[in-house]
């Protein structure tokens, strides 16, 4: 009996003949604590491209692709438990969504062979493909939003801020304190006086930074923040009646439920971007109809074109395309983490490629290589309406101030490859 | 007046109102700890859950509706009405004395005696669950929250006190929010004082604060003070929820506000609810006016842990706290 089950059971494996694993794309999501409600679109976006794909393509070049959710709360020690437990699934490529857990999983991403994408977060000097050969920032990193700020005053000041005022208000932790070098380098060259601002987390109370920006009267206030940060800040300028159309936030302090607590007191807030908002495009009407119509989204569906969702759909797509580069090199569907890496590398993203994906004008054309993981550095500008409660795009892409910024990638990536013994190279 | 010291008044103005708001959190450990001797760890979840409920109650959402809808199929997610502010605040403090019940039903009753570090324990299994159970029966996303509440800086003060200073004075900045919650919590105090002073129950929940065998010995029951205590400490932890909702909007954070409140306990003492409000305006100016005169000297960002090393500072001469209870030890 044994024999015979044996034989069956062998005779069916040899008569599927060979079969290829999923390519697996961990999400390490957070859809609890204090900051699930910027986590939730992000994730819902970023699985429902991936539903996409499968449902309406089979896949990526035949292929289908599994995604392995695992819950972080954004909580560093719980992003690289789940780094750890989801490593040996075969994962592709990981995109953490928090700066604190990207910094712990830089050298293990690097030992292990397997890409961390951080898609304006992170280590900013990570853009040195050179130094780190696992990590990739594109399209745009902290520095880039930094300067994508005083370009957007320089131009609507007729290109002088001299004499001027810019208050950062930044999330007291390694994420705030990102911008503060480029800006202070930026400071020096456009001559206008820097005044940092910091907020201890979680941000609920800020009464003291808002009374001093009343005292100091900046002409304009840019902030990094995240979570109730953002809505309390909002509020608070909004109480100052500080003009909101000075008010520009970095990206991560740009979505929806940032502005609506405020009500119409937002209204004119302004916030960066490296990517469109909005639903009126063609990928949204296949998600609606391959993935929410049929009951596999993997939230209820209202998050779609929501600014969130939006990105974390982008950084499906980016993931997606980098996976269709890699099995084009390496010629196999069946691609590992480091083929992944090899597509990661050669990605090369135009409109024409948008367009064919559903997403026409939705984000940047830019190619990758090995001596720059960042891309571009393309920053749009947003700008919040109240009565009709939606962002719009109000600027192109525009490029950032890559003298300041190269010098500076250089400098901060040159310090890690001395202390961590690497030596740069892009053979 | 010299600006620099009309600027140190406005922020020591500032200081006492947002003192009112960390007494508010502040409050509701203070009754719990007094009445039964248990710090109660979930405080801070419940002003989340009761602003929670109370948004939801005022939009009409149906309650966990995504489970509902998973399993039978449907799309509900309101119940296509809105509910006055008064009357859902009615509502929530009915929903909040529900919980204090099933707390006592489900948790304290079997725990009656125990270690307090047990009781301890019990509550941060409470605000784990509670914590759990508002995203299931409510949703994680932001929600405005708003009750008619004013908010934005008051012109009336600005305009009265804009002739005291130079041209770079603007007048003092005070939050209409704040001065709200300021005669919101004098009223809570005034309402709670005489609650225990001059009604029945109110002095039970004496008698059982002081020694609740001696309580039990004459008649009080032990169940009903505590479904009392709890229902009392949901009512405060609803104010609180309100005030700090309306701020950043109702959301996850706002659990978060107990951090807050520590340092008020530690300063005020445990067991005292006019230590409670003290506690909490010291640590309001003082957090305000060192983060004014000493923050732009060390890079600013010390309101959070100048709030602890205040409160430590206070821990050293009189561990009880300014109005706790003397600490004696019997040898």
């Amino acid at each position: 009996m044994k024999l015979k089950l044996t034989t069956l059971a062998l005779g069916a494996v040899m008569a599927a003949g060979p079969v290829m694993a999923d390519l697996v794309f961990p999400s390490l999501s957070y859809r609890t604590g204090p900051y699930a409600a910027g986590g939730i679109p992000f994730a819902d976006g970023y699985a429902d491209y991936f539903t996409l794909l499968n449902e309406r393509d089979g896949g990526i070049g035949g292929v289908m692709t599994k995604l392995i959710e695992c819950e972080t709360g954004y909580n560093t020690e719980k992003g690289v438990e789940c780094y750890e437990s989801t490593k040996g699934e075969g994962a592709l490529v990981y995109q953490p969504l928090s700066t604190g857990i990207t910094y712990q999983l830089i050298p293990k991403v690097t030992a292990d062979n397997i890409p961390l994408h951080t898609m304006g977060y992170g280590r900013t000097s990570a853009a040195n493909g050179e130094v780190f050969s696992n990590v990739f920032n594109y399209p745009a990193n902290y520095w880039n939003g930094a300067s994508g700020v005083v370009n957007y005053l320089l131009e609507s000041n007729g290109g002088d801020l001299k004499g001027k005022k810019i208050a950062l208000v930044y999330h007291n932790s390694a994420y705030g304190k990102e911008p503060i070098r480029t800006l202070e380098e930026l400071s020096a060259k456009h001559g206008f006086e820097l005044l940092a601002l910091p907020v201890d987390h979680p941000g609920q109370e800020q009464k003291s930074q808002w009374l001093q920006i009343r005292r100091e009267r900046p002409d304009f206030v840019t902030m990094w923040g995240w979570g109730v940060m953002n809505q309390v800040a909002i509020q608070e300028a909004a109480n100052i009646r500080f003009p909101m159309e000075n008010f520009i936030g970095v990206w991560w302090s740009g979505a929806e439920h940032d502005v609506m607590s405020a009500g119409d007191a937002a209204d004119g807030y302004k916030a960066l971007t490296f990517h469109n908002v909005g639903r009126d495009f063609p990928v949204f009407h296949h998600i609606q109809k391959y993935v929410v119509d049929t009951g596999k989204a993997a939230g209820a569906g209202d998050q779609i074109g929501t600014v969130l969702y939006n990105r974390g759909m982008y950084a499906a797509m980016l993931a997606a395309e980098a996976a269709k580069t890699a099995q084009g090199i390496h010629g196999t569907a069946d691609i590992n983490a480091a083929m992944m890496r090899d597509g990661m590398e050669a990605l090369e993203i135009n409109e024409a490629k948008m367009a064919d994906l559903g997403m026409p004008n939705f984000g940047p054309s830019f190619n990758v290589s090995c001596e720059n993981h960042g891309g571009p550095g393309l920053v749009g500008v947003t700008q919040w309406d109240a009565s009709s409660k939606t962002w719009s795009l109000i600027s192109d892409f525009k490029p950032t101030d890559g003298d300041v910024i190269g010098a500076l990638v250089a400098e901060d990536s040159g310090a890690y490859a001395a202390e961590n013994k690497i030596t740069p190279n892009c053979n | 007046m010299p600006d620099q010291f009309l600027f140190a008044t406005e922020v020591f103005i500032n200081g006492l109102m947002a003192g009112v708001l960390y007494a508010l959190v502040a409050l509701g450990f203070v009754l719990i700890y007094k009445a039964s001797g248990i710090f109660n760890y979930a405080q801070g979840v419940m002003a989340l859950f009761a602003a929670m409920t109370l948004v939801g109650i005022m939009n009409g959402q149906v309650p966990f509706s995504h489970i509902i809808n998973a399993v039978f199929g449907t799309e509900i997610h309101h119940f296509g009405w809105h509910v006055p502010a008064f009357l859902a605040i009615i509502l929530t403090v009915g929903v909040m004395v529900g919980f204090a019940w099933l707390v006592q039903r489900l948790v304290m009753r079997h725990l009656v005696g125990q270690e307090p570090i047990i009781l301890f324990m019990a509550t941060i299994g409470l605000a784990y669950f509670l914590e759990g159970v508002s995203d299931l029966m409510w949703g994680s996303e932001i929600k405005k929250l708003d009750v008619g509440l004013p908010q934005g800086g008051s012109f009336w003060i600005e305009d009265m006190t804009a002739g005291l200073g130079s041209d770079n004075f603007y007048g003092f900045f005070i939050d209409n929010l704040d001065m709200v919650a300021t005669v919101v919590a004098a009223l809570l105090v005034v309402g709670l004082v005489l609650f225990s002073q001059y009604t029945k129950q109110g002095r039970a929940m004496r008698a059982v604060a002081d020694d609740h065998q001696a309580a039990l010995s004459v008649g009080i029951s032990l169940n009903f003070i505590w479904v009392l205590v709890w229902s009392v400490a949901g009512f405060v932890a609803l104010v609180a929820g309100i005030m700090w909702g309306t701020k950043s909007g109702v959301q996850f954070s706002l659990s978060l506000i107990a951090l807050k409140a520590l340092p008020v306990l530690m300063l005020g003492g445990f067991t005292s609810i006019p230590g409670a409000i003290v506690g909490g305006l010291i640590i309001g100016v003082g957090e305000k006016m060192f983060e004014f005169w000493i923050g732009p000297l060390v890079g600013g960002a010390t309101e959070n842990w100048f709030a602890y090393v205040l409160a430590l500072l206070f821990l050293v001469f009189r561990p009880q706290g300014l109005f706790g209870e003397k600490i004696i030890e019997r040898v």
